[in-house]
């Protein structure tokens, strides 16, 4: 923090830490207000595509358009999705976890878009041809797969699901990886040869992923460090030991 | 010819003249240039003087008069604002709105070809100069894009044809090559990017001399009646309808007459997508998407596509006994 900035900030943050009992505090309230507001920025890609779409505002090809607004912003929902984890981590805000579901759930419901947008705009259910593209177009084929991993997530989202999978529902949501990782290889095999747009993607998720990675090893380091200290410890202590009994 | 630069201080004359009275001003000028030709020259040359002096007008300059063509289609025309806000010229950006936002930078005129290679008048030709002797005529073709969307352009030009024959190609002319204008000032696209270049400039493309002077291929300097908009690829470009649409190279500053097949754009980039004939061809997918239907922009549902964009009849025999998904 530079010398004589207000100290009010970090005061509020911290008060938001030990915000887990009972009593409702005013930074609770704030809290509670965020997610609404949250929720309805959420919506606001939606709703400037509706606006686009009703004052044809989309170009000379609207479908198209609106099949890639679509797929970006599930792209774009996930990578925050991922982000809340290292964000949180970083900047000890451990409130940010409240709206890592919802925002997961945003990202299906763009890919849900972006799917249906597809299969209705653009197919127009001609289910031969899509069939045809999930088989023989590999950019297809691994948009496909990757909306269809989201969608054991997004029903195992609730509460219930989430105590009655325990320690399973941790193993099934590292999907998340995996998903990330074919949505933005969907993205790079579409293009022509312009590759600058699905590459900033990608180097985002690498980031993330890549901090993810950094504290597991960090982790892991630690806990060999300390495994190291405490076996040469009990070493010490037992040649001590044996040095006593000499 | 006066050719100002405008600095980007500097403001616009669209700034200063009323635009009505400039156009007022364009059909004062216009007129009296057609009361002089009208004075020296037969009815068919008084035509090839109004067009002449219209294709150097500023993009927007109507060209006229215009002859009909057998080789129109009469599907109906997609609209003005469609065609030049929905580009692929991957010089100004590779987004389709890039080229209108960005092709202002280019300076369509003056503007010089030159033509090389086995031919027995090579040199440097002011465009102006190439295009006077031609009378321009409308042509209202399909265009298919690689990317499965079509559209329908009421093109101006004419056919390349006429140009070749002036050039004289020798025995040896067996293909032409043709080059984009590379100039990263005027075509910011052309700047690398940290992912490196989109293609390798200048873009490149060629046909088969018998594609070249087939009746069907043209330049064009104009669509909708006007001069071509900077980002159609003015001040001239190829249209070749029954191929998909990158083979039809923007902004020509180059033609070389040669025996063998030229290196072209996109099949440098990606072979194995983009073959050296690149014929509209439902039955040969491009690798990645497939190439039976087509959106026709402004419509719903996707329409087949037909084999040679629907120009088989002209064009079919150019290609007996050939295997097409060889030579794709």
């Amino acid at each position: 923090m530079p010398p004589g900035a207000p100290a009010v900030f970090p005061s509020i943050l911290s008060s938001m830490v030990v915000i887990r009992g009972d009593s409702v505090t005013a930074p609770q309230r704030l809290l509670w207000l965020l997610k609404p507001t949250l929720f309805l920025a959420c919506l606001a890609p939606l709703a400037l595509l509706a606006w686009d779409a009703w004052s044809a505002n989309l170009g000379a090809n609207p479908i198209t358009a609106i099949i890639a607004r679509n797929g970006r912003w599930a792209l774009r929902f996930l990578l925050i999705t991922l982000a809340i984890t290292p964000a949180r981590r970083l900047s000890g805000w451990t409130w940010l976890i409240r709206y890592r579901r919802m925002l997961g759930l945003f990202a299906f419901t763009y890919a849900c878009l972006h799917a249906a947008s597809y299969l209705v705009l653009d197919q127009f259910f001609a289910w031969r041809m899509i069939l045809e593209d999930v088989t023989k177009r590999p950019y297809i084929t691994i948009g496909a797969t990757a909306f269809t991993l989201l969608v054991p997530l997004a029903v195992t989202s609730t509460k219930k699901m989430i105590r009655r999978l325990g320690k399973r529902w941790l193993q099934l949501h590292r999907l998340i990886y995996v998903i990330g990782f074919l949505g933005v290889l969907h993205f790079l095999l579409l293009v022509k040869s312009d590759i600058s747009s699905p590459a900033k993607y990608g180097a985002i998720l690498l980031l993330l992923l890549g901090i993810r990675a950094w504290t597991w090893w960090g982790r892991a380091m630690m806990e060999w460090a300390t495994g190291a200290l405490a076996a040469a410890r009990r070493g010490l202590l037992l040649r001590r030991r044996a040095g006593v009994a000499k | 010819m006066l050719i100002k630069v405008r600095k980007p201080s500097e403001v616009r004359s669209s700034e200063i003249t009323d635009e009505k009275l400039f156009w007022d001003r364009r059909r004062f000028l216009r007129g009296a240039a057609l009361a002089a030709a009208a004075a020296s020259a037969t009815p068919l040359l008084l035509g090839s003087a109004a067009a002449r002096a219209d294709a150097s007008a500023p993009t927007g300059g109507k060209l006229e008069p215009l002859a009909k063509s057998p080789y129109s289609t009469s599907e109906k025309l997609n609209a003005y604002k469609d065609i030049t806000t929905y580009n692929n010229f991957y010089e100004f950006g590779t987004d389709k709105g890039d080229p209108a936002s960005h092709a202002g930078s280019l300076k369509a005129r003056p503007w010089t070809i030159k033509v090389s290679g086995e031919c027995e008048k090579p040199g440097v030709y002011d465009l102006d100069d190439l295009i006077k002797p031609n009378a321009l005529e409308e042509r209202i073709y399909r265009l298919r894009c690689v990317e499965a969307w079509s559209m329908v352009i009421p093109w101006v030009g004419f056919p390349l044809k006429e140009v070749v024959k002036r050039f004289g190609p020798t025995s040896k002319a067996k293909y032409i090559a043709f080059e984009t204008l590379l100039d990263a000032a005027q075509m910011p696209g052309q700047r690398p990017s940290l992912f490196g270049s989109v293609l390798e400039w200048p873009y490149r493309e060629g046909l088969r001399l018998d594609e070249a002077t087939h009746p069907l291929t043209i330049l064009s300097v104009g669509l909708y009646g006007k001069v071509l908009p900077n980002q159609n690829g003015a001040p001239i470009r190829l249209v070749v309808p029954w191929k998909y649409g990158f083979k039809s190279i923007k902004s020509i500053v180059a033609m070389r007459f040669i025996e063998q097949p030229p290196p072209t754009s996109w099949n440098m980039q990606a072979p194995q997508e983009y073959g050296f004939y690149s014929n509209v061809n439902p039955n040969v997918d491009h690798p990645r998407w497939s190439q039976k239907r087509e959106r026709r922009l402004g419509e719903f549902l996707k329409r087949p596509t037909l084999m040679f964009n629907g120009y088989g009849d002209e064009v079919a025999k150019l290609y007996s006994g050939m295997d097409l998904t060889k030579n794709y």
